[in-house]
């Protein structure tokens, strides 16, 4: 039998004011109607508990647009599970955050695009930077902790300083600065999104520098641009490891981004329980362990530390979800990765980022 | 890097994280942001004890009785490695 899963990422729902275009969600959103009810929300959090999950993200799309929030927040607390609410803060208001708070809500996790109005207005694709800092003040008088949570790109890395400032301003207790992984939206939008090389040289030692600096009081965790490395992230720290996400129709994924991978049959929580998908069915078995690895994974040392890097990668850039992650130096397709790199750092044209939105 | 954590420093579980015993794994578990520690059985006598009153000092004392060999150095290193974790926070 597998280990228990850690962590439940619930989608709520894929609806969002904001409109950016490197959205994790997938490029064909689920629409309002076929989102899982309240009582499927429940039951999903009773079944990921009594799985061993001990976490329960809720995050969407914006999940403050469900009204039955504050229910599943007390529902997820009855049950003992940390809460974490995971917003872009909009819609969050001092009553609003009061009443989750009292609900049972943990911890606060606030994404911002960038470190200015404008700049973060415009990534958004709404005025939605005054609210955010609004948001802020209100988790910190309500005495929660805050993490803010901004995805870097070509269009805010320069800004990272401005970025780290902010969030001290907002009282962070930690900052998460992702660089852009791209799946949906963000593979999408690669060619305006992808760093250069120079952005980089100049942010890392601006990050290590405040890293430092403020070591104590706001920790800051950095995700490398996969892309500029030698070897890959330890995606999801295994497949079918430590977390499982359900989408906002129910669908249970292995990791947010798998429905890229379309050979892989998707359950759902309509059908079957979380116990039997997690433990028993085809696609979170598909790349557990080291068994399905092909070589220069198979014998590499590294296996043990980056499980191969991230499947649905592979899957994107070589058409095979267990091969080697591409951005993997030992990868017999990194040149792959290297030509976009190439092609789509210096584009000919500069093309317009594609804000994301409903079909 | 685990910075050192003295002995008359008084240790408290930090806001925002909570204690909690797993009946799936049967086990005392500290959940944060973004992670779940499974303690030992040690550790969760420790954590149990950071109160915000008693020291690290006080903490070892408290356990001698508990348990054997008890060291207050072994005390003061799995406090450092919580600090690290940010689940504990020291004064003094």
């Amino acid at each position: 039998m597998a280990e228990a899963p850690f962590g439940l990422l619930a989608e709520l729902t894929h609806r969002c004011p904001l409109q950016c275009g490197y959205c994790s969600n997938p490029l064909e959103l689920v629409r309002r109607d076929a989102e899982l009810p309240t009582e499927d929300w429940r039951r999903v959090f009773d079944q990921a508990r009594s799985l061993g999950a001990l976490q329960i993200h809720l995050s969407g799309g914006e999940p403050l647009l469900r009204p039955d929030l504050p229910e599943l927040v007390a529902h997820a607390n009855s049950l003992g599970c940390y809460v974490n609410l995971v917003t872009s803060g909009v819609g969050l208001s001092r009553d609003r955050l009061r009443s989750l708070a009292a609900a049972g809500v943990d911890h606060v996790q606030l994404s911002l695009q960038d470190a200015t109005r404008a700049g973060n207005d415009r990534i958004a694709g709404i005025k939605a930077f005054d609210r955010k800092v609004e948001a802020a003040a209100h988790v910190l008088a309500e005495g929660l902790p805050l993490t803010v949570n901004t995805v870097l790109h070509r269009q805010n890395l320069d800004n990272v300083a401005g970025i780290i400032a902010m969030a001290e301003q907002m009282g962070a207790e930690r900052l998460e600065l992702a660089n852009t992984q791209y799946y949906g939206w963000a593979l999408r939008n690669r060619a305006v999104l992808l760093p250069t090389r120079a952005q980089l040289a100049v942010a890392d030692p601006i990050v290590a520098a405040a890293q430092e600096r403020l070591r104590g009081r706001m920790e800051i965790v950095y995700v490398i641009a996969d892309y500029h490395e030698a070897h890959p992230k330890p995606c999801m720290y295994g497949w079918g490891a430590r977390q499982l996400t359900v989408a906002p129709n129910g669908d249970v994924l292995p990791c947010p981004a798998a429905t890229v991978i379309s050979s892989l049959e998707i359950e759902n929580v309509r059908d079957s329980s979380l116990h039997d998908i997690w433990h028993h069915s085809p696609s979170f078995n598909a790349f557990r362990g080291f068994e399905w690895m092909q070589d220069p994974c198979r014998s590499c040392p590294r296996k043990e530390i980056d499980f191969g890097g991230c499947r649905c990668q592979a899957f994107q850039l070589t058409g095979d979800a267990a091969a080697t992650d591409p951005v993997c130096s030992l990868s017999p397709e990194r040149s792959t990765v290297d030509l976009i790199l190439e092609t789509e750092m210096a584009p000919s044209e500069v093309l317009a980022m594609a804000m994301r939105k409903m079909r | 890097m685990t910075t050192a954590v003295a002995l008359d420093a008084v240790p408290r579980i930090r806001r925002g994280v909570k204690c909690a015993y797993d009946q799936i794994r049967s086990a005392h578990v500290v959940l944060f942001p973004e992670g779940v520690l499974v303690l030992n059985e040690t550790a969760a006598s420790v954590v149990a004890l950071c109160d915000g009153v008693r020291s690290v000092g006080d903490i070892a004392v408290a356990l001698a009785g508990e348990y054997d060999g008890v060291e207050p150095g072994d005390i003061a290193s799995l406090i450092a490695r919580m600090v690290e974790r940010r689940v504990v926070d020291v004064d003094g």
